[in-house]
């Protein structure tokens, strides 16, 4: 509704970046990536197209936050880019190995008076998975809220973090 | 009710030509999302800008145009990055301010991650009521 009001008043507007399980050409990514992304997709969607079908749904419906991964010896970051929400709305899960966040971000732009001139935010509920490769420690991952980015920390297990070998002198 | 006017001078996008003229530098940033709001005494201009504080954003105004350059902080080692959505990079975009809106009392604030500019509308384009003398 925003959008053909925006259209009826002239003024430009850019595409809607397409985001979440659909292949998203970013910047920085390498073509290489680019096309292992997309391939992953299409493989998906054969072996399952009633996934896919879901997905689909879910990605009209909702938005979903970019996610970024980090790793190193004894634990694994997940950002992700959760602009301009409140706290108490966003929820983060740990099962298994299964990392969840969800939440929903509400629009709260006073639009009782004034008119939408443009708007390309994403507003509503959102729903994000990560099947972590590692074994983590659930009792210790933590989670914070900072600059819109959520930041969740999740310790490796003692079994699975990598240990240096000491190598004795025969 | 603003004019169909008023709107379409108020905030009018000047990427792209800037992007044209600058050309390599700017390759490094990425337009943040944005949602405008005409209101009867402001515009609200939001924008989504993840990752930047209040010491990273730099907003200017010169002449008729308003730059938003935000700079995202940089990051604590977290090991390494095995799996990235995020743009990672800067964020900048330009708007072409129309005359009914008074620059110098732009206010802005920063909250996680969202710029909420409020642009406050001049005297002379807000609606008057106009009185009619007995004739």
């Amino acid at each position: 509704m925003n959008q053909e009001k925006g259209l009826k008043m002239k003024l430009r507007r850019e595409p809607k970046q397409s985001r979440g399980s659909l292949p998203v050409q970013r910047s920085n990514v390498s073509p290489g990536a680019q096309l292992n992304r997309l391939r992953n997709e299409i493989d998906r969607l054969f072996e399952d197209p009633f996934g896919a079908f879901a997905r689909a749904a879910s990605f009209f419906e909702g938005w979903e936050p970019s996610l970024d991964v980090y790793e190193d010896r004894d634990k694994i970051t997940i950002k992700a880019e959760l602009a301009g929400m409140k706290l108490e709305d966003i929820d983060v899960r740990v099962d298994g190995n299964t990392l969840s966040i969800s939440g929903e971000r509400k629009c709260e732009e006073e639009k009782t008076e004034g008119e939408r001139c443009r708007s390309e935010r994403y507003f509503g509920r959102f729903q994000r998975s990560i099947g972590l490769s590692t074994a983590i420690d659930a009792e210790k991952v933590s989670a914070k809220y900072r600059d819109g980015i959520l930041t969740v920390v999740c310790p490796k297990a003692e079994q699975a973090k990598s240990r240096q070998i000491e190598i004795k002198n025969a | 009710m603003p004019s169909e006017k008023g709107i379409m001078n108020a905030v009018t996008e000047r990427d792209r030509r800037m992007t044209r003229e600058t050309g390599e530098r700017e390759r490094n940033f990425v337009l943040p999302l944005a949602n405008i709001s005409a209101h009867e005494q402001e515009y609200v201009v939001e924008l989504e800008m993840p990752g930047v504080d209040q010491s990273g954003l730099e907003v200017t105004v010169e002449g008729d145009e308003l730059t938003i350059v935000g700079r995202r902080k940089p990051d604590l080692a977290n090991g390494d990055l095995c799996y990235c959505e995020s743009a990672q990079a800067d964020y900048r975009r330009v708007f072409e301010m129309g005359p009914d809106v008074d620059a110098s009392r732009i206010t802005a604030r920063m909250n996680q991650g969202v710029l909420t500019l409020r642009m406050p509308k001049s005297e002379k384009a807000k609606p008057r009521r106009i009185e009619i003398k007995p004739g």
